[in-house]
């Protein structure tokens, strides 16, 4: 029987147990490197009370619209390599707080996942909010019909964030989701003026942790000003700043997601 | 009928702080634990410490409680204290391990939350903190509706300078006004950070829309105050330490002290009506 998401070749989603740690960032990220390697992404942002995703590609004011299939994704440039789906979209009002208990979420999450018409994707990315309750029960279950290939878990590198990614590994094993790997973002900080490294978040936690657990390492992503103020822009980090510090640790991730896949197939 | 169990287990609390953002990873739990310990610098006042993020509990570790577990007496659920007068409750003491995932819908953690406010035996208390996960869910409508058992003196609302932090805490704000919370300020965190080599300034998380201060004007609220980045406060909460202790000279201690007076004085300023309950 198809489905809306009969023609996504891979689904993969974006966790951590942690807020504030670049699930966002790493989605988009991962959605600009995956298409400039020539894919087509899409990106299911499920966080409901806090909608990132618009945002960071310069698209907040877009409507959705329907289709016979159901709604339309909002497509980010006229190629429509990358195509997007956020409540942040559904909104009147972008400081309208979405103050909903968790059957309303649910209900949300199963229509972006049943209802929008992605259409031919190699990825779908799904971008979640931090924590282990009603909108990560929910997705899961909702996505386990389809080609789940399984979850990239952040973190930033100190012990309080480490300490929750620790609760998200378990939400993993316990749902049978597949860890792709742990991502240590904010990793270090190098001073645009003289160069010093500060490890401002501290250093290592998620290495350490990715060991710990036996999953794959993907990298360590330091932070990179050029790249906080290309999410506040809306602007491709990818294409614009391939010499700034947090490139190679993007592009590293993508990559090994990309061998990840060719593996299987 | 609930409410009134919650109101006589909280009828001895004088005031109470939420600390909110619409934003994960602000600083809401570090600002929490600082300004417990702040707060408890006054031997005479008794402060409790209320982490109601049941998914990512980060309290525990902040204040050096991680291991501890709660104990229960005639009289309901025991805090673990910190100091003699700074008692703490999370969920953490509940789990047995640090990989225990708390996997749990809206009605569950809801059934926490009232638990922590009906049985946890917090005695006279000065200043109840609540610290919340980020959002604008569960948590957080439950909290408020319990919490309307006593005086809330209002919230305390954590951001950092990014718009994609301020299009949150925006919500939040918003939030706050439909169950009409009083806000008694906005915190500005992660507001810079100065090399320590060659002391230029950077900004890491770039207010590229006017920062908190221009989202406090828009909204009328007020601006507690703005916090650099300090790589020693990330060390000290993974360490269980109080940064304001041990990094006293940080400019980023004065500017917390400043706030947690500027929340002192608000508080001060709204007196609970005396109430002789019959």
């Amino acid at each position: 029987e198809r489905t809306n998401l009969s023609g996504v070749r891979h689904i993969l989603l974006v966790l951590s147990g942690k807020g504030g740690v670049g699930k966002s960032t790493i989605s988009t990220q991962l959605a600009l490197a995956l298409r400039h390697s020539g894919r087509r992404v899409g990106i299911m942002d499920v966080d409901l009370c806090g909608p990132s995703i618009p945002r960071m590609f310069r698209v907040q004011d877009s409507d959705v619209h329907q289709c016979d299939s159901g709604w339309v994704p909002v497509y980010v440039d006229q190629d429509k390599s990358i195509s997007l789906m956020s409540i942040g979209f559904l909104l009147e009002k972008p400081d309208d707080a979405v103050v909903w208990r968790g059957p309303k979420k649910n209900a949300l999450i199963k229509q972006f996942v049943a209802d929008v018409a992605w259409g031919d994707l190699d990825f779908l990315i799904v971008d979640t909010p931090p924590g282990t309750s009603d909108e990560h029960i929910s997705t899961v279950e909702a996505l386990r019909p389809h080609k789940l290939l399984g979850a990239v878990l952040v973190t930033t590198p100190q012990a309080v964030s480490v300490g929750d990614v620790r609760r998200e590994l378990t939400f993993c094993k316990k749902t049978g989701l597949r860890v792709l790997g742990i991502v240590e973002n904010m990793s270090g900080f190098v001073c645009p003026h003289c160069s010093e490294c500060t490890n401002i978040f501290s250093k290592g936690g998620g290495e350490e942790l990715a060991k710990h657990a036996g999953v794959p390492f993907l990298g360590c992503v330091p932070l990179d000003p050029q790249l906080s103020q290309s999410l506040e822009e809306g602007r491709d980090f990818i294409q614009d700043f391939p010499k700034s510090p947090a490139f190679p640790a993007l592009a590293g991730i993508a990559q090994q997601i990309l061998d990840g896949t060719s593996q299987q197939s | 009928a609930e409410l009134s169990e919650l109101r006589s287990r909280l009828q001895a609390v004088k005031h109470t702080v939420l600390v909110l953002s619409g934003k994960g990873g602000v600083g809401k739990s570090t600002f929490s634990a600082l300004l417990a310990h702040g707060l408890a610098a006054d031997e005479a006042k008794q402060v409790a410490l209320l982490d109601i993020d049941i998914c990512g509990p980060s309290i525990p570790k902040m204040m050096g409680l991680e291991g501890e577990q709660v104990h229960q007496s005639g009289s309901g659920w025991s805090p673990v204290y910190v100091e003699e007068n700074l008692g703490v409750m999370s969920v953490g003491f509940l789990l047995s391990s640090p990989d225990d995932a708390v996997i749990w819908r809206g009605p569950k953690k809801n059934g926490l939350i009232k638990q922590f406010l009906r049985d946890v035996d917090w005695g006279e208390v000065d200043y109840l903190i609540v610290d919340t996960p980020p959002g604008t869910s569960d948590e957080h409508l439950s909290v408020v509706q319990y919490l309307s058992a006593t005086h809330v003196d209002g919230a305390v609302i954590i951001t950092t300078p990014q718009e994609v932090a301020l299009q949150d805490v925006r919500k939040e704000i918003n939030f706050c006004h439909k169950v009409k919370l009083p806000i008694i300020g906005v915190v500005e965190n992660m507001s810079g950070f100065i090399c320590p080599k060659c002391k230029k300034e950077s900004q890491i998380f770039p207010p590229t829309t006017g920062g908190a201060e221009k989202m406090c004007q828009n909204f009328n609220v007020s601006l507690l105050g703005k916090v650099p980045l300090d790589p020693r406060i990330g060390e000290c909460c993974d360490k269980g330490q109080s940064f304001l202790s041990e990094a006293p000279e940080s400019p980023a201690t004065s500017s917390y002290r400043d706030i947690i007076q500027r929340i002192q004085e608000y508080c001060d300023q709204h007196h609970l009506p005396e109430e002789k309950i019959i």
